[in-house]
């Protein structure tokens, strides 16, 4: 082997390995912060340990808002099939409102209430999170032209 | 009548644009073609011009039968926004794509860089581009389609949307995607005549300048706008569409430096082709992220599939072709001279490598939850992930950086780099030390970022008075200095806003007083006032600094009723190195309403540092004028950047 052919080979290799580790990082890195999506429903059916952040989305409950001591509120989000109660303690989003489509992200507590950390902003009140389409779809309480 | 004005002259310019393709590819043999070639995209952009004007017009005017003013404009608005949102929309702002495309073109035209063969086939490129997005506009996306009958009044815009950051960041953003067409353009056509020497570099390099320039003040402008605008106190938030824009200024920064050396010494040549190739392709693909609806945001207008589709099939066609161009020419390019380890190619190559990097963290971040959402597994990417990658690289680019202006070209001395970077080095330790020592919470964090910052900005001095000593301290050579300052500025800002951020919510009543920092807030009630498409509940509220009052913050929460919508507006009072963030937030009943609060030291940095960035690729830009003006064509100019 040619000390140039030597040279490429090893520069190959090291780019192979280094290549194979930083995949092996960022996936490893993708499994510790991604958030997963689940409707009320999928809450129901599925066994979603307490203290495992994910992202809830629904409708809120038609007279579920009740506010708490300072800027605490609790409200209800439903698909229809299944609720659950969220608990907040922050600034509301402008849109945020009953019968309205929301997105939070938290985890569940032992008593299964979403403690959420935040509610996602949403910046136009036609808009629907496409999850919340998605998961009224399912619940088959979507109505076209919504 | 416009409406039919502007719809004529896209179909001509339609027309012009298949010239121009046409012409350009023949124009690499007949002298002829190429001045044909020039012709059409100069009519081009006369056309493209024209029809944007109908459009703005249309706009103005409040012509409701122009489907795209009705569904996006209102009697009521301010005469500015009714301006800027003709590219409030899907449609205009596609048509304003169009538009910065079209005057690259005239500008390649124009300047005929790189000679007649070389320029021909770059304006054939940037032809076959015109001619994706002008069919893609007409057939998928027409801004002048009429509605019958014609509504009375218009839909309005976006609320959020109608704020002065309109008018700058989008063509702000639009000069920077579309300005890598042209540096695509010339890589294609370097590679389609083979001359793929130093003088394909030199021609390319405005434009790059020109895009990057552009991108970094169009994403800061964005950040800023996100941050007063949004009311949630933060500059950035790895959303999908941020990262959109993110990826093309990564590339183009790898690119703006590897042409560097390209142009000076021949070296990476085949890697500058295939990173301009890469910086338009993840244009592209921003506009995709961004227009196609995948992603929802403010910023996607768009729901319509055949639209994202196409998007798809012109990125894919113009992606695969140009990769295939590179695959088939690149393996016969000779390769450039050879540098030695301690030079300042490499220190070029490991920007190179950090920076790529870092776009594929942002890539893989920003496209595994749209590629899994193919498999109803439905997911978002937080934060923390991109945090863990992109701070480390950066700190690793930032240690690295000052050794590349110290190193020679090809052979450099690295102890004497060293040596003379000594005095950075103190300034590193005197900024950590300061930060252990004065400022609390005590973070181990905010100490390494601010030595890396002082390493950065002290370098730029340190370079700046060699240089001045050795009288070789020109304009160009004040790009990296300014360019490299300014990075270690933005650090120290957004290290700062991110690890000593105070925020406080409370409700408060009329009388009642909240307490952050150093400040106290006296709520004064909120009154409901009028705006001129708006109602808003405006709140007082006093600032008070040891019982004295200093000044008043008057956060809105707005409603548009035209579009039936409501919107914050932040109040922020700043001293410069600090900022009073103040969001109204809801109505709690009997006069009581939340407060939010922030105070985000430093945060303002965060916009001076890409202000001073901007700044430095505008010295290279003066550079290369200066230089073209007074030295003769041929000699080589001066090159210090």
């Amino acid at each position: 082997m040619t000390p140039k052919k030597r040279r490429r080979l090893t520069f190959a290799l090291a780019l192979i390995v280094a290549g194979a580790g930083g995949a092996g990082l960022v996936v490893y890195a993708l499994k510790d912060n991604v958030l997963y999506f689940y409707s009320p429903s999928d809450i129901a059916k599925k066994h979603i340990r307490a203290g495992t952040a994910f992202r809830i989305g629904g409708l809120v409950e038609k007279h579920s808002v009740q506010h708490g001591k300072g800027a605490a509120i609790g409200f209800v989000i439903t698909d229809g099939d299944s609720r659950v109660p969220v608990r907040y303690d922050g600034v509301l989003p402008a849109l945020f409102r009953e019968g309205q489509g929301v997105v939070a992200v938290g985890s569940l507590d032992e008593r299964g209430t979403f403690d959420a950390s935040e509610i996602l902003a949403k910046h136009d009140e036609r808009y629907m999170p496409p999850d919340v389409v998605d998961a009224l779809k399912r619940s088959g309480r979507w109505k076209e032209g919504q | 009548m416009t409406g039919e004005i502007g719809q004529l002259a896209l179909c001509l310019a339609l027309a012009l644009a298949l010239v121009q393709a046409g012409a350009g590819v023949m124009g690499l043999r007949q002298p002829q073609a190429a001045q044909i070639a020039a012709g059409a995209a100069s009519g081009g952009f006369v056309f493209v011009a024209l029809a944007f004007a109908a459009l703005v017009y249309g706009f103005v005017t409040s012509d409701f039968s122009i489907a795209d003013v009705a569904h996006n404009s209102h009697t009521a608005k301010p005469l500015l926004y009714k301006i800027t949102g003709v590219w409030g929309n899907h449609e205009g702002s596609m048509l304003l794509w169009v538009l910065v495309l079209s005057v690259y073109s005239a500008a390649i035209a124009f300047m005929q860089r790189g000679g007649a063969r070389l320029t021909s086939a770059a304006l054939g490129v940037q032809g076959l581009l015109a001619i994706a997005f002008l069919l893609f506009i007409l057939l998928t996306s027409n801004p002048f389609a009429r509605l019958d009958p014609m509504p009375f009044e218009g839909a309005g815009l976006n609320p959020l949307l109608q704020d002065p950051g309109l008018a700058f960041h989008p063509p702000t953003l639009y000069t920077g995607y579309v300005g890598l067409s042209a540096t695509f353009a010339y890589a294609a056509a370097a590679l389609i005549t083979g001359d793929v020497d130093r003088a394909w570099a030199r021609a390319a390099r405005p434009f790059i300048l020109i895009a990057w320039i552009a991108l970094t003040l169009g994403i800061a402008g964005g950040s800023w706008w996100a941050y007063y605008d949004l009311g949630w106190g933060g500059f950035w938030f790895w959303d999908p569409v941020e990262n959109a824009s993110l990826m093309p200024w990564l590339v183009a920064t790898a690119l703006l430096h590897s042409a560097l050396a390209t142009e000076r010494t021949g070296a990476f040549r085949t890697w500058t082709l295939l990173l301009s190739i890469m910086a338009f392709s993840l244009s592209l693909i921003g506009t995709f992220l961004v227009r196609s609806g995948v992603i929802v945001s403010v910023h996607a207008f768009a729901s319509d599939p055949t639209r994202g589709n196409v998007i798809l099939l012109i990125l894919s066609a113009a992606i695969l072709g140009a990769l295939a161009l590179f695959a088939w020419r690149a393996p016969r390019l000779e390769s450039g001279a050879a540098f030695a380890p301690a030079s300042r190619e490499t220190a070029l190559l490991i920007n190179n490598i950090l920076l790529v990097t870092a776009l594929a963290v942002v890539f893989v971040g920003t496209v595994y939850p749209i590629a899994l959402s193919a498999f109803d597994v439905r997911l978002s990417v937080g934060a923390p992930y991109f945090e863990k990658f992109f701070a480390p690289l950066f700190v690793a680019l930032m240690i690295v950086l000052p050794f590349g202006p110290r190193l020679a070209w090809q052979r450099g001395e690295l102890k004497l780099a060293a040596r003379q970077l000594l005095p950075a080095l103190a300034a590193a330790v005197f900024a950590a030390v300061i930060v252990v020592v004065a400022v609390r919470p005590r973070t181990i964090f905010g100490a390494g970022a601010f030595a890396v910052a002082a390493w950065t900005i002290a370098a730029s001095f340190v370079d700046a008075a060699l240089r001045a000593r050795a009288r070789t301290l020109g304009v160009a050579a004040m790009s990296a200095i300014l360019a490299h300052a300014g990075l270690g500025v933005t650090l120290m800002g957004i290290s700062g806003t991110t690890l000593w951020r105070l925020e406080s919510l409370q409700v408060l009543a009329p009388g009642e007083t909240m307490t952050i920092g150093r400040y106290d807030l006296r709520f004064d009630g909120v009154r409901l006032v009028q705006g001129p498409n708006y109602r808003a509940a405006h709140a007082d509220l006093d600032v008070m600094r040891d019982r004295s009052v200093i000044g008043h913050l008057a956060p809105e929460r707005r409603l548009f009723p035209a579009e039936g919508q409501e919107t914050v507006q932040t109040a922020i009072r700043t001293t410069g190195l600090e900022d009073l963030y103040v969001a109204l937030g809801d109505d709690r009943g009997g006069g009581s309403w939340t407060v939010r609060a922030y105070v985000n030291p430093l945060a303002p940095l965060i916009w001076l540092g890409a202000a001073i960035m901007a700044l430095g690729g505008a010295a290279a830009l003066g550079a290369r004028l200066r230089a073209r003006l007074w030295v003769p064509a041929r000699a080589p100019a001066p090159e210090h950047a």
